[in-house]
């Protein structure tokens, strides 16, 4: 019997605020999950801390919520052990470009069959409100009162330098667009990640619903996605334009 | 006739002070002697000065001497930086040729390793096995058990070079025997093996602890390259397909320990060594592995610090922290070998217990145990068999309303692995509900802590490893240590045994087992500990936990082991 997302809901209350991008991106998941197939006793969401982290708890999965930054050792680590499992990790930009970088440039190399979901709302909203790694320069907060002076990190640049086999961005309020490239990146064979762009509603007020809805563009039929200067200049692209969908796949051995 | 001998073996790094030690160690053993051999050496590749030690002896040894019956010097600075360590009567080995000497002092004998290599083989790269020829023909080793030991260390070079280590080797061998004070350093008869019998092994720390993850069933093995610990990596990783361990390189100790947990999570047994350092980086992960009840086992080989310290030498300044490094409160477990045996058994313990209690359990050792080599009985894996306390795939098919954390009288929730059952299941590092959601309820924080803590404190207490005690009893003094000087406290407690001495090792030292110190020194005339740190940590802890009070301490903080003659000589004036 075919699945539907209400097959991965799971009973635990939603502690995120009304309106915030995570509930885009726990609908596409879900739907993607859903089209998927695989049993929830078989599949493994491994998180590690901030708002995006508290997603598996809202999914009928197994879970492993852990530390900060750490979601991607112990999804390898758990990968490498038992193979069987489909390893999907949800984190932030805080988390896993901040806390966590040094795991996923080497998380890359490794290729482990996992796919990394990052929740990228340019802003750390579980401690209210400083600069993450991909905050544009010039964002005031509480802790930089005269701006952001550091650059803003382009994530799928940096997965594509460091080996990346697939690499997507998409746009939270597009739930259907979301779920097709979720879904494509769990059926990629290898390490897969998918930069989602998502409005936090509390503590972000520079880029917004309107804000990503006036500058995002979908790919169309005549990008090729395999083609890996293409990627790079799409990776970079930030600003009045920015695309979404499969900016890179191309197949490569994964190890497990 | 000699009933022991010391032999010191020195040079350049990059010389090959190893080769000969290794070689020897298995000529001394074969021929049916006991040993104790380890090694000192810089943080370096090529050049400075390293030594290999090796005390031969017809009895059972446990620890280095002071004083060196023979000292094979392989360059001239050598000379100059262990000709003090010379016992009286011994023998100093060099080429004099190589180490432009004008004149040999007395104790001094000159071996031409460069002519001799030349002549016979036509190359320089033999000097080692003429070394290796020149002890065992001092010390009156047959030399049918050279060419074996030779045979077997290069079996995988050719024919040709095989032959030529022998050929030099056999020189090396004359030489020595032709020595005037042979006499002196000739070995009385060692011991005949029944053929039938297991033969003894040469264990050292890192061999003891690789070899029992491997019989325990370890499945997953992550660790970042830190000496003194990276030998435990390399060996597990060589056996690694043949026992299907994943063996995974982390980019980091943060990520080596993550990945265990992960990996455990995930139904693997896991494990990961560092040194202190990255012991530092692992905290985190050891209080995730407290709060998820991830059972994991974490080495740490000490070495001095703070911070890069000494890379390549001992102490034992680790002890306060491992108690209680991660933050929060939690059970765990931390055991201190005194030797490769005890390390070798405690670490397959170490697998039980974690999996049991569903803790971080970590084993305290240092370079001085790593890298110490002594003739060990044959191993005996039954003596711990493989306990993983987890529900098996059969039973996981009858499981119904699983809660990850559902409390219990033990503090102990069974233990399913994701995937082997139809339901699914949640971990938090998180405080968290039975189900293993977030929660910030107090009550519930309240059950998880006395689960976590308290619950389980009071099994592990039931089995704590008793300190090993000898002579306590109405002695004068007692001496008391943990981890690597054990060797030493028992052959102080042999030499002077005339004069009432005992000692108390501890083999774990948390939970500290506060009930049999407590039994076995609240009489206690005089305690001296013994430590290889600044400030008696031991002794610290002793008393914090028992009140008792030690009366002196016997520290050592440079960097190098205690010597049996240095412990004796501070120990005696007390008696």
């Amino acid at each position: 019997m075919a699945m539907t997302a209400n097959d991965f809901t799971s009973n635990d209350p939603i502690a995120w605020c009304p309106g915030c991008g995570n509930f885009g991106i726990l609908t596409s998941l879900k739907l993607a999950l859903a089209r998927l197939g695989t049993q929830p006793k078989d599949l493994l969401l491994v998180s590690g801390i901030g708002q995006a982290a508290k997603m598996p708890h809202y999914i009928k999965a197994n879970c492993f919520n852990g530390l900060h930054g750490r979601s991607l050792p112990v999804a390898a680590g758990a990968k490498m052990a038992n193979p069987n499992l489909t390893i999907i990790v949800t984190t932030g930009d805080g988390d896993c470009y901040g806390e966590g970088g040094n795991h996923l440039i080497h998380n890359i190399r490794r290729n482990l069959d996992i796919t990394v979901i990052v929740c990228d709302n340019q802003i750390y909203g579980l401690t209210k409100g400083q600069a993450s790694p991909t905050s544009d320069p010039g964002m005031v907060t509480k802790v930089q009162p005269e701006g952001v002076s550091a650059q803003h990190l382009q994530p799928l640049a940096l997965a594509l330098a460091a080996g990346a086999g697939f690499v997507a961005r998409g746009f939270s309020q597009d739930t259907n667009h979301l779920a097709g490239l979720i879904l494509a990146a769990i059926k990629y064979k290898g390490f897969s990640l998918v930069d989602v762009l998502q409005p936090c509603v509390s503590f972000n007020k520079v880029n917004t619903y309107d804000w990503y809805s006036k500058r995002v563009y979908k790919l169309d039929a005549s990008y090729k996605p395999t083609d890996l200067n293409a990627a790079f200049a799409r990776s970079l692209e930030w600003g009045d334009r920015i695309p979404i969908g499969v900016i890179y796949s191309r197949d490569k051995p994964a190890r497990v | 006739m000699a009933h022991e001998v010391s032999i010191r073996i020195t040079g350049e790094a990059g010389q090959g002070t190893q080769t000969i030690g290794d070689v020897l160690c298995r000529v001394f053993k074969a021929a049916g002697y006991h040993l104790f051999a380890y090694q000192d050496f810089m943080s370096r590749i090529r050049g400075g000065n390293n030594f290999f030690e090796i005390r031969v002896s017809t009895r059972p040894v446990h620890s280095p001497r002071h004083k060196q019956d023979l000292i094979l010097c392989l360059d001239k600075a050598s000379v100059d930086i262990h000709k003090k360590d010379l016992a009286t009567d011994g023998i100093l080995f060099l080429d004099r040729a190589a180490s432009k000497l004008a004149a040999l002092e007395e104790p001094m004998f000159d071996v031409g390793f460069d002519e001799i290599s030349m002549r016979i083989a036509n190359d320089r790269l033999y000097i080692n096995s003429i070394a290796c020829g020149l002890i065992a023909g001092v010390t009156g080793i047959d030399f049918s058990i050279v060419t074996q030991s030779l045979k077997e260390v290069f079996a995988r070079k050719s024919e040709a070079v095989i032959q030529n280590n022998i050929n030099t080797s056999r020189a090396g061998f004359e030489l020595g025997m032709e020595n005037p004070h042979k006499e002196m350093f000739t070995l009385a008869p060692g011991a005949k093996y029944d053929p039938m019998a297991h033969a003894p092994l040469l264990l050292d720390g890192s061999e003891a602890i690789a070899s029992a993850a491997i019989q325990a069933g370890c499945g997953f093995y992550s660790a970042y390259p830190m000496s003194p610990s990276t030998n435990i990596m390399n060996i597990i990783a060589g056996r690694s397909a043949q026992h299907h361990i994943v063996v995974e390189q982390a980019e980091d100790e943060i990520a080596a320990v993550n990945m265990a947990i992960g990996a455990s999570f995930a139904g693997s047994r896991a494990m990961t060594s560092t040194s202190g350092g990255g012991f530092c980086l692992m905290a985190e992960g050891v209080s995730l592995a407290g709060m998820t009840e991830t059972p994991i086992v974490i080495v740490d080989a000490q070495r001095p610090g703070p911070a890069t310290g000494f890379p390549t030498r001992t102490e034992q300044a680790d002890l306060d922290f491992v108690i209680s490094a991660g933050h929060g409160e939690f059970a765990r477990v931390v055991y201190a070998p005194g030797s490769p045996e005890q390390a070798y058994y405690l670490t397959m313990q170490a697998f039980n217990i974690a999996d049991k209690y569903q803790i971080p359990v970590i084993i305290l050792t240092d370079q001085f145990l790593q890298d110490s080599i002594v003739d060990t009985a044959a191993l005996d894996p039954g003596r711990i068999p493989v306990a993983r306390y987890v529900i098996s795939k059969q039973e996981s098919a009858k499981i119904s309303g699983y809660k990850r954390y559902a409390l219990t009288d033990t503090g102990i929730s069974p233990r399913a692995i994701p995937s082997w059952f139809d339901e699914v299941m949640y971990a938090d590092s998180d405080e968290h509900t039975e189900e293993g959601h977030i929660t910030e309820d107090a009550a519930m924080r309240k059950q998880m802590v006395q689960k976590r803590l308290h619950k389980k404190l009071h099994g592990l207490l039931s089995e704590i490893e008793k300190p090993t005690a000898v002579n306590v009893e109405n002695a004068d003094v007692i001496l008391l240590g943990f981890g690597s000087t054990l060797g030493i406290l028992q052959e102080t407690t042999q030499a002077l045994e005339k004069r009432k001495v005992g000692f108390v090792h501890l083999s774990q030292v948390w939970p500290f087992p506060s009930n049999e110190m407590l039994r076995l020194l609240s009489d206690a005339r005089m305690i001296i500990s013994i430590e290889n740190n600044a400030q008696g940590q031991l002794a610290k802890l002793l008393r914090r936990e028992t009140g008792i009070k030690v009366s002196k301490s016997i520290l050592k903080y440079d960097g190098r082991p205690f010597c049996l003659d240095c412990v004796i000589d501070i120990v005696k004036p007390e008696l």
